[in-house]
């Protein structure tokens, strides 16, 4: 299966993004590309400080000092985001073409207003509408991520909530101007496992009936084994395999990778112990030259040390190992 | 900073003993970086030096009249003479040496009135906060009742009933002030009782005085100290107020609240008089609150953090292309 | 609510009496109150009519049963050094107050909230760092001494304005600026660091991420959480005010309010007349707490009132 050659709906090129913190400047993103495509779920997983985060929140202008986008770009439906000449293109696309999901609901719904209000809001604002429109419309999206008795739940503040029902509203509140692509960043992380799976159903549900495109971020493999068509996995500030979902799972190449999935229990093995990776993450201040995992990992050869580049191995698929590369060309 | 592997407990007792100094030295550190801090340091030190030496240091007897030399200027006037440098008051009393014994009741008044109250507070509050219940409930209640008092009105009333003095100063301004200290003391301790690590030594059997001054009490030193430092300020203004309406200090001692409204009245034709003892007040009530909020800074690794994310996007703001230079340059080969 | 309203009730009354019963006790137990009000050369046929007309000679409690029934009538009696009931001079006075506190704190939200956002914004910059600075300087200035300098300068050197009294509109504007000047300080130091958290808070994020215009989730989103501290010390500082802080600014300016009357009153030993103000000063404060708690529920709808 090829890509399709026609403009990917979203892509980031080479996208560098530095935090300048007291204890010197973090490195949060080193050089990252992925691209989405219509209609496509693209799974970002990685341990906590890998850059997934700070990669989607580039997309999203949400970098605020001290951080910096120090270079690459993003292209949506092939036009910058990241240009100052094109800010009148960004303001229109956030929020109404791109929609974002949070963590966590609690804190990311504005405490003193009703939802009613921050449902309404988006709709007026990039809509149009006139206050009645945007009640009927917000009830019709309430209703869409099954949360019941609608009217009442508008005039109702965030608190009064419970932690799945939040979460469903941010994900009302996302679909509000039917946008084309949804940046989820961990919707599930801050919730129960009952509660998760069902955001998680909800999620596919909505992809499919509506054909949007979604990012999901988590740290979760199982997650993204459920949902997502395509899968990248990133460490470091980098992305270091990315591919169809179900290959990358069936058969992983980058060392990183197979020891994700080796490290992620099962129910269907016993196991005695649990598997983990040697070693803790680089720092991200003074992050090392070449492979960052080059010290965890246990296929390293001399040329790991050295600076790598994403290497295609046909079929979409693109790892960042020198030793995966020697393999291919054998 | 890293700490030597200590492989015997006598190693490690040996230590202990150095860490109080270490914990200095690393103090004087951070002062050097933080510049308003340093020179609050410098002003209150000069001040309390200023106000300990007064005798030695001041050219004349503050209260000492010279009426042939009533109202003289400043030395950078024509009239002035380099005896009364800062000029004179309408009795010729001279100015500067009015002005450096004034630091003496400013300084004295700010700190007993810190200790009576926050003692008094900090007692009330800890009281409250670890004995709980009807003790709590009281304690909590008065002291509700007695924020809601119209706070300087009274002291005016029993100042002007029982004669002001220093002493009646020092007293209604700690009655006004305990308050605060009990409150954040109550909340303080309320917060550290629940502590798994409090809790823990309830149950091997510890009794409530060790619990409370082992466990309890270094919590407190650090917000504790920040709310005296400005306490103080806040003392140091309200004594000069209180002068300054004539129900404080009585002459003939000094007080600059008392200066400036004995100055008052020749506001127009001697400004000196009312603005150099105003200058002297808030010269010191600002190197407090520097060093205040150095001590705030310090203690909350939060705030530093923030406070430095503030001072880079300003710097890169106005800058981008220097700083992103600059941090190029370690990776260099 | 109901219940609310009653407990805060039972609250003031406390506190009222409590402040009326510290002054009775002071201005009755310590001293002689006869020997205090009347002139030096009465005889003493004079101080014992003069004794009988205040009620004096009778037991204490009794005196201060016959004070709490006058209390709750509003009569404190006749001000022994203006003779007429002192709460009709409160009422006369109270107004000039309320508008001097009005207008000096009034000027210092209306600056101070401008300020303190813009200075959250633009960390580092020039607003910021002028602002830090400037309300450390402000928090520093005596407040008599303020309105001394202003005088020296506005009035004098520059003849522009007005050195005390009341009358036209240029009048009150030293006084208030005097008034308003620490308040400015405080608050512009508050409302910069609350923004800055705020805008800190995952929620703003959300906001920006849903494409709202920045002026929106500034100035409503996050000016509004950051509300509840922001309204507390502009009520701490009106209630300051109402409550004899009023009392410095109003004698430097020879503004006619009850902090200026309660001096001349002290002065004079008038004690209806302070018992009258300490009294009206107590209600007030009582009365403005009560309002602030029902503002912060209509702010933060996560409060509730117990």
């Amino acid at each position: 299966m090829t890509a399709s050659r026609k403009t990917p709906l979203l892509e980031a090129r080479d996208l560098v993004v530095n935090f300048y913190t007291r204890g010197g400047v973090v490195q949060a993103s080193r050089g990252v590309s992925f691209q989405v495509d219509y209609g496509q779920t693209l799974g970002i997983v990685g341990e906590s400080g890998s850059g997934k985060s700070v990669a989607v929140q580039a997309v999203m202008g949400l970098i605020f000092t001290p951080g910096h986008i120090e270079g690459g770009d993003i292209l949506f439906k092939g036009r910058s985001l990241l240009d100052p000449a094109g800010r009148k293109f960004v303001r229109q696309v956030r929020g109404k073409e791109i929609a974002m999901i949070f963590q966590d609901p609690m804190t990311s719904l504005n405490p003193v207003f009703t939802i009613g209000t921050q449902i309404t809001e988006v709709l007026r604002h990039h809509m149009g509408m006139t206050r009645n429109q945007a009640r009927h419309r917000a009830m019709e999206l309430l209703d869409m991520v099954d949360i019941n008795a609608p009217e009442k739940r508008l005039k109702q503040y965030p608190h009064e909530m419970s932690g799945g029902m939040r979460q469903r509203v941010m994900i009302a509140m996302a679909l509000a101007c039917e946008p084309q692509l949804i940046i989820a960043d961990e919707p599930t992380t801050a919730l129960d496992v009952t509660i998760q799976a069902q955001i998680l159903e909800l999620l596919a549900d909505l992809q499919q009936r509506l054909n949007v495109s979604v990012i999901l971020i988590t740290h979760d493999l199982g997650v993204v084994a459920q949902l997502c068509h395509r899968v990248a996995v990133m460490y470091a500030g980098r992305i270091v395999e990315v591919g169809d979902a179900d290959q990358v799972f069936a058969s992983p190449v980058h060392p990183y990778t197979k020891g994700l999935i080796r490290a992620t229990p099962r129910l269907d093995m016993v196991t005695e112990r649990m598997v983990s990776i040697d070693g803790v993450p680089p720092d991200l201040i003074s992050p090392p030259r070449g492979c960052a995992f080059f010290p965890r990992c246990d296929q390293a050869g001399k040329a790991c040390s050295r600076m790598q580049a994403l290497i295609e191995l046909g079929d979409d698929r693109h790892v960042s190992c020198w030793c995966a590369a020697k393999e291919n060309v054998r | 900073m890293t700490q030597p592997r200590t492989d015997t407990l006598e190693q490690a007792l040996a230590q202990n003993r150095f860490e109080w100094w270490d914990s200095l030295q690393e103090l004087g550190r951070e002062l050097k970086r933080d510049k308003p801090g340093l020179i609050g340091v410098i002003l209150i030190t000069s001040l309390v030096l200023m106000a300990v030496f007064a005798p030695f240091i001041a050219p004349h007897d503050p209260a000492a009249q010279d009426l042939t030399a009533r109202l003289a200027p400043p030395v950078w006037y024509d009239k002035g003479t380099w005896n009364h440098i800062l000029g004179t008051d309408h009795l010729g009393r001279d100015v500067l040496s009015r002005t450096i014994h004034g630091a003496r009741v400013s300084l004295w008044v700010g700190a007993a009135v810190v200790l009576v109250a926050g003692g008094f507070g900090v007692v009330m509050g800890l009281m409250a906060g670890y004995l709980g219940g009807r003790t709590d409930a009281f304690i909590m209640r008065w002291i509700d009742t007695q924020v809601a008092f119209p706070g300087l009105l009274l002291a005016l009333i029993i100042l002007a009933v029982i004669g002001p003095s220093l002493f009646t100063v020092v007293v209604v301004l700690a009655l006004n002030g305990w308050m605060v200290y009990g409150r954040m003391t109550r909340s303080a301790v309320l917060s550290i009782r629940e502590s798994p690590y409090v809790e823990a030594a309830e149950v091997v059997g510890c009794r409530w005085p060790r619990i409370l001054f082992r466990h309890i009490l270094p919590n407190l030193t650090s917000p504790l100290l920040t709310l005296a430092i400005l306490e103080f300020a806040r003392i140091v203004l309200a004594e000069a107020a209180l002068s300054f309406l004539g129900l404080g200090i009585q002459p003939p001692a000094t007080s600059w609240g008392l200066d400036v409204a004995m100055g008052k009245n020749y506001m127009f034709m001697a400004w000196w008089l009312v603005t150099i003892p105003g200058c002297a007040i808030a010269v010191t009530v600002l190197a407090i609150n520097l060093v205040a909020s150095w001590l705030r800074l310090i203690s909350d690794p939060q705030e530093r953090e923030k406070q430095y994310a503030r001072h880079m996007a300003g710097v890169m703001r106005k800058n981008l292309h220097a700083v992103l230079e600059k941090e190029k340059e370690p990776e260099a080969p | 609510m109901g219940r609310f309203l009653y407990r805060r009730l039972i609250h003031g009354l406390v506190v009222i009496l409590g402040v009326t019963v510290i002054v009775f006790v002071v201005t009755r137990m310590v001293g002689d109150p006869v020997q205090v009000m009347l002139p030096l050369e009465s005889t003493p046929e004079q101080r014992a009519a003069f004794e009988q007309k205040l009620g004096l000679d009778r037991p204490i409690h009794i005196q201060f049963v016959e004070f709490m029934g006058n209390m709750a009538r509003l009569d404190f009696g006749e001000s022994l050094w203006q003779k007429r009931p002192a709460m009709d001079i409160v009422f006369e006075k109270l107004p000039m107050t309320i508008l001097l506190t009005a207008v000096g704190i009034g000027f210092a939200c209306v600056m101070a909230i401008p300020l303190g956002i813009i200075a959250a914004l633009r960390p580092g910059g020039v607003v910021d760092r002028v602002t830090v600075f400037g309300s450390l300087l402000g928090l520093s200035v005596p407040q008599f001494w303020l309105g001394l300098l202003f005088i020296v300068v506005f009035a004098v050197q520059f003849k522009i304005l007005p050195t005390s009294g009341t009358g036209t509109p240029s009048h009150i504007l030293l006084p208030a600026l005097t008034m308003g000047l620490p308040t400015l300080a405080r608050l512009v130091m508050l409302v910069r660091s609350s923004m800055i958290d705020e805008l800190n808070r995952q929620y703003v994020k959300t906001s920006f991420a849903k494409g709202l215009p920045f002026v929106r989730v500034v100035g409503l989103h996050a000016l509004r959480n950051a509300g509840l501290p922001i309204m507390t010390l502009v009520g701490w500082e009106v209630i300051r005010s109402l409550a004899g802080y009023s009392v410095v600014v109003e004698t430097v300016f020879a503004w006619p309010g009850i902090g200026l009357t309660a001096i001349q009153a002290i002065e004079r030993e008038d004690l209806i007349l302070i018992q009258a103000i300490v009294f009206t000063a107590a209600v007030c404060v009582v009365l403005i707490n009560i309002a602030m708690d029902f503002l912060y529920k209509l702010i933060d709808p996560r409060l509730k009132l117990t």
